[in-house]
């Protein structure tokens, strides 16, 4: 097959070697270790405090901010976005940034206001 | 388009470097089919985060009565006691498991090793029929519900749930929980009043008695959460299954030795990138519907 230069062939750079290949299988398996273990840290620490309100923010934030670790590591390692080009990378995770940054705040306000009752600033965040 | 470029001079590759916008080159360096894998998980990840928007929404608004998560799902097979999470912990571990094989097997593909592709894949497979089911025996015992089950009340919205000690599970008999406003009407509300004597008697004489939840009620409480329930882990479960038979339409091909022929097994790689997708959108369904 002749390659050509201005469309991108697949087959152009996606194939290496053993070493590097060895390489690769490690660092998922380093993945799939410490995805394992945050997961397993957010079971315990749910068994733990979940009934407890003067843990409810601390388990909300810390939960939330492991997820988007979780996140991460997948879409970053196990997706390589991280090999793709920085313009592609800002491609795909852009729209998440502005949109869904608005939509959750957006909604998360709203929804204290359709409850009822006209909560303070404070209780925005559930601080 | 390009002004520099001369216009007698045929463009050379040189030309593309110095602007890879300026046409005539592919400026993100990825084929074709990939790209739009990637736009199609885009839009997939909006409906998604959609679905969980709305359920953050009306999980916010009713905060007070929300059952916790973890009251709910505390069965594991072949134990009698409760245990919370413990099973949806291993459904999780399961798809990050299958992850990981199928990252192996793109990565074997990257060195044309027929055999190691077919070999993750088949784990990527099982990995994923297990988490299906898993979610299908999930899906039975929160239809099921629990032995006590609780009184749907007249107006066939409200539900008036046993009281449970959160320590020791054990149900208080006679002594029942119903949603209320903040000025104690029965209502979905901003808190629970606790029933017993006479009123839970008179409550009771017009209610029905319900097991386990549906889209109409839910023995848990309120039926929005079930309705989410099932909303969206059955929206997910359904991308898990199509991932696995996309999976497994790739592995014929696979044992075909279609790739071989082509050359590169970029194919493993699309149906990968989706197959993590399916992963990524669980990590996010397992923190906000069962951890938060």
């Amino acid at each position: 097959m002749d390659a050509r230069d201005d469309i991108y062939e697949y087959s152009l750079d996606t194939h290496h070697s053993e070493e590097e290949g060895k390489k690769m299988r490690k660092k998922f398996m380093g993945v799939l270790a410490l995805l394992s273990v945050v997961t397993i840290i957010e079971v315990a620490m749910g068994m733990m405090w979940s009934r407890d309100e003067s843990m409810a923010s601390i388990l909300k934030y810390t939960f939330i901010i492991l997820t988007l670790v979780k996140a991460g590591y997948i879409t970053m390692i196990f997706m390589h976005l991280g090999d793709e080009k920085k313009s592609f990378q800002w491609i795909v995770l852009a729209p998440y940034f502005v949109l869904i940054g608005y939509l959750i705040f957006i909604c998360l306000v709203e929804a204290l206001y359709t409850g009822g009752f006209r909560p303070g600033i404070e209780n925005y965040f559930g601080f | 388009m390009s002004g520099h470029v001369s216009q007698t001079a045929a463009p050379s590759h040189s030309d593309h470097s110095a602007s890879p916008w300026g046409g005539g080159t592919s400026p993100f360096k990825i084929s074709y089919g990939k790209m739009m894998m990637w736009f199609f998980l885009i839009s997939d990840a909006f409906t998604f985060s959609g679905l969980l928007t709305a359920y953050g929404f009306m999980r916010h608004k009713y905060e007070d009565i929300w059952p916790t998560a973890g009251d709910v799902f505390t069965h594991f097979p072949f134990y009698d006691g409760h245990i919370e999470l413990a099973y949806v912990a291993f459904m999780t571990f399961v798809l990050i498991a299958s992850s990981v094989t199928m990252v192996l097997a793109v990565e074997a593909g990257h060195r044309m090793k027929k055999k190691s592709v077919q070999f993750w894949m088949v784990l990527t497979i099982i990995g994923g029929a297990v988490f299906v089911g898993s979610q299908a025996w999930e899906w039975y015992h929160f239809i099921h519900g629990t032995e006590h089950g609780a009184y749907l009340l007249e107006d066939g919205v409200t539900v008036m749930k046993h009281k449970i000690d959160p320590q020791t599970h054990v149900i208080e008999e006679g002594t029942f929980l119903v949603p209320v406003n903040r000025d104690g009407e029965l209502t979905e509300g901003s808190g629970f009043r606790e029933v017993s004597g006479h009123e839970a008697t008179v409550l009771k004489s017009t209610a029905t008695h319900i097991h386990g939840a549906n889209l109409s009620h839910n023995e848990y409480g309120i039926p929005l959460f079930a309705d989410f329930f099932f909303f969206i882990t059955g929206f997910h479960g359904f991308h898990v299954f199509s991932g696995v038979c996309i999976n497994f339409i790739i592995f014929l091909m696979v044992v075909e030795g279609k790739f071989e022929k082509t050359g590169h097994y970029e194919m493993v790689e699309k149906s990968g990138l989706y197959w993590h997708f399916v992963d990524l959108v669980w990590v996010f369904v397992f923190t906000f519907f069962y951890l938060l």
